[in-house]
């Protein structure tokens, strides 16, 4: 491994905004050097106007995502390895489907926003006064919980949506991961008003079921499933209403 | 509602094409001339009811299924879309009962 290791990686980095070319730069090659790396070896040592983004290093902030050679990646737990497996040189470009700010900052205001629009905050049932929720942790609508909630908001299932790409207003893969599990959460208040904001053409029924989100989600959390869970509470909804 | 409508409609259509097909291999399979077939069709209730609903579904599910393509492809939503898809389901209805009748009547 070392000794074919070449000494160092050709890297293409956008630069500029929705309007921008991209540079080359290279990089020494390093063991276990992630692109993140490789981005920060490029800001610190070869160009320092480059503009990115990161926070923890350790896959929990969100902040890192890039598109690698066209795939969206969380940077900072992506090895070098694994992305050159077949090629010699990297292609690094800011998010799919959000606006480019700067070189590879995204603004990730709508993205955010949608989580917003998809009544995406915790309300409570109780007050404090009141004695807290008991759940099992085997409690199937926990259970169900429990595999969304780790979603660290890195918008790389939002960027591999081409249902995204296509319908501007549609929440997206996350947004409505996150209604999902406040749905099967037992300590949420359950309102329609959430529901209904799911719904629709910007919501869940505007789903293709691609399982983009799904197959890049680093956290090996499964958007389609929660959506697939809210088409069935809407239908649930609807025929209880009308029953 | 129209998500509901659409895998409604998608549930009748699967049974419809089903029996209709199934109907046709095994009605020509002695060979049938279509004056043969329409006298056994003419007046038959049944099979009217039957290919009422099948116009019926397709009526929902073409311009239902059409909706999003025009949005997602072709960038059209909207009152004007909504209003052309409408306009086409009334098209499908009119056009596919014209023709039930041709045979039934
Ligand atoms: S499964 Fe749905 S949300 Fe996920 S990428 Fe496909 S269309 Fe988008
Ligand atoms: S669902 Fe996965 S890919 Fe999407 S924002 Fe959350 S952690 Fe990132
Ligand atoms: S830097 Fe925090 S997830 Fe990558």
């Amino acid at each position: 491994m070392v000794l074919t290791t070449p000494a160092t990686i050709a890297v293409r980095v956008w630069r500029g905004g929705a309007a921008g070319v991209f540079q080359a730069f290279e990089v020494p090659r390093h063991e276990s050097q992630t692109v993140l790396d490789v981005v920060t070896y490029i800001q610190r040592s070869l160009d320092a106007t480059l503009a990115y983004r990161y926070a923890c290093r350790v896959g929990m902030c969100g902040s890192c995502a890039m598109m690698v050679n066209g795939r969206a990646r969380w940077t900072c737990r992506t090895h070098i390895d694994l992305v050159l497996q077949d090629r010699k040189d990297i292609t690094i470009a800011p998010l799919r489907n959000l606006p480019v700010i700067r070189d590879l900052v995204t603004d990730m205001r709508e993205f955010f926003d949608k989580w917003a629009r998809a009544k995406g905050r915790f309300q409570g049932r109780v007050s404090r006064n009141e004695d807290f929720e008991r759940i099992k942790p085997d409690d199937p609508d926990r259970v169900q919980v429990d595999a969304g909630i780790e979603c660290i908001g890195c918008a790389v299932c939002y960027a591999s949506c081409d249902v995204v790409a296509w319908n501007p207003d549609y929440l997206g893969p996350a947004a409505l991961n996150r209604a999902w599990t406040l749905i099967k959460d037992a300590r949420d208040a359950k309102t329609m008003a959430r529901l209904r904001a799911v719904a629709g053409d910007a919501g869940c029924h505007s789903c293709h079921t691609h399982l983009s989100c799904t197959e890049r989600c680093p956290k090996s959390i499964s958007p389609t499933a929660g959506i697939a869970g809210l088409k069935r509470a809407v239908v649930s909804a609807v025929v209880g209403k009308a029953f | 509602m129209l998500w509901i409508a659409q895998r409604a409609s998608a549930a009748v259509l699967a049974l419809c094409v089903a029996v209709h097909l199934a109907t046709m291999i095994y009605a020509i399979r002695g060979g049938l001339s279509a004056a043969e077939i329409l006298g056994r069709t003419r007046g038959s209730a049944g099979w009217l009811a039957f290919y009422s609903l099948f116009v019926l579904a397709v009526t929902v599910h073409a311009p239902i299924g059409l909706r999003p393509i025009l949005g997602e492809w072709l960038r059209w939503r909207g009152a004007s879309r909504d209003l052309f898809l409408l306009a086409l389901a009334m098209l499908l209805a009119g056009l596919g009962m014209r023709a039930l009748l041709g045979v039934f009547r």
